[in-house]
């Protein structure tokens, strides 16, 4: 998916994680900042750069700011950021497919 | 992913616990509360702009989050607003137990969800019928045509009353002994035994009165109903303290299945336990209580 404009997803509430996307041209720039980051930050890497990577995003800048989010919730705030970027986070969503 | 077992038509549901499905910090540990059923709200609890972000965190708690025996059921948007058709999508896709089908008011609302539940089981490769359908009555015509809502599918295991939106139609508020909501609740009582479902019992919102929630839950048991819906963990341990069988209604009942299960295996229809006259209607009543009691921790046989 091609990010078409910037959006957001998520809160800054504890165990949530707020995830930002924009448009960009130089591959993936992620900027994370985590209330776990010594314990969890390469996992928590891994998560949102696998998440980007399935939904097919090669060219975004991202920011990330985490705090205490589980792996199914940071999935899940990457992934409506990327769909709301395209305006396409309401309806027939790949669920089972893209989205897993 | 977390593949949930087929989901059981008719289980203990003393209680069913509100979560919004927009909030991780709520839904990631929703099990430990030991509630029967927790109720994944995309409906009011998730604000407008939020629904999409609602799905997404749903699709990924269903399928992530084991949650062990806990019953999983999600409260979807009403059918006149946009958002149904894709909450019904992300149930039945995320392997949810079951849905409630929010302000329902007559038979073909619960044909049209079940319609695209059915659709959404085939693309998703999910058996048909494993997904179980419930209603919220929340007006006066949901209220009169409880009857044809509550037989109205194969899918349905219960009905409840949402006492927010019914006291605003009905121009009343909360009262302590009930009254506001007596001919509703009998009404739908009525509806939901004699179509053979459960009954469930709308929120107690005031977290600071014990004793007006007592007195409620107390209520409820004697009118029949067999749960009630709850927006705070530290209701449910009442709920099911109410909701158990006493010790001798436990005694009683196993007298009465043991005995059942030897005098129809002698061919005897008709039989007295403990100077009471037994026959077959009183084994399902019987059965009931001991699976109460089990689930109470008060009965360890194997009679059921």
């Amino acid at each position: 998916m091609e990010i078409l404009k910037s959006a957001a997803a998520g809160t800054l509430e504890s165990s949530d994680a707020m995830v930002t996307v924009e448009p960009g041209e130089d591959g993936i720039q992620l900027e994370l900042s985590s209330s776990v980051m010594n314990q969890y930050g390469r996992q928590i890497k891994a998560t949102i750069l696998e998440t980007l990577e399935r939904l097919d995003v090669t060219n975004a800048h991202v920011t990330v700011v985490d705090k205490g989010a589980l792996d199914c919730t940071l999935k899940a705030r990457v992934e409506c950021a990327v769909f709301r970027s395209c305006d396409a986070s309401s309806a027939n969503i790949p669920w089972g497919g893209a989205i897993r | 992913m977390i593949r949930r077992p087929k989901p059981e038509r008719f289980r203990l549901r003393r209680t069913m616990m509100f979560m919004n499905a927009q909030k991780p910090g709520l839904i990631k540990d929703a099990y430990i509360y030991g509630c029967d059923s927790i109720m994944l709200d995309l409906e009011d609890a998730v604000a407008e702009n939020q629904k999409d972000a609602a799905r997404f965190s749903l699709y990924h708690a269903l399928t992530t989050i084991d949650y062990g025996n806990t019953e999983v059921i999600v409260r979807i948007n009403g059918l006149d607003t946009p958002h149904w058709q894709e909450d019904i999508r992300v149930c039945v896709a995320g392997g949810a137990d079951g849905i409630r089908i929010a302000k329902c008011e007559s038979a073909q609302d619960v044909h049209t969800v079940e319609a695209a539940v059915e659709a959404a089981e085939k693309e998703f490769g999910v058996e048909v019928g494993r997904t179980l359908l419930m209603a919220a009555l929340e007006s006066p015509k949901g209220i009169l045509n409880a009857y044809e809502i509550c037989s109205a599918s194969d899918r349905m295991f219960g009905v409840a009353i949402s006492g927010g939106d019914f006291r605003k139609c009905m121009q009343t508020k909360f009262s302590p002994d009930g009254v506001d909501m007596l001919a509703a609740r009998g009404q739908m009582l009525l509806a939901a035994r004699a179509a053979g479902i459960q009954c469930f019992d709308t929120v107690f919102t005031d977290l600071d009165d014990n004793e007006g929630f007592k007195a409620e839950v107390l209520q409820n048991k004697a009118m029949g109903f067999d749960g009630k819906s709850l927006i705070n963990p530290k209701q449910i341990r009442l709920v099911h303290e109410v909701f158990a069988p006493t010790e001798k209604e436990v005694k009683q009942a196993e007298a009465v299945v043991r005995a059942y299960k030897e005098q129809s295996a002698a061919g005897v229809g008709v039989f007295t336990v403990n100077g009471k006259m037994i026959d077959i209607a009183f084994i399902p009543g019987a059965e009931r209580t001991l699976r109460l009691a089990k689930a109470c921790g008060m009965y360890e046989g194997d009679l059921v």
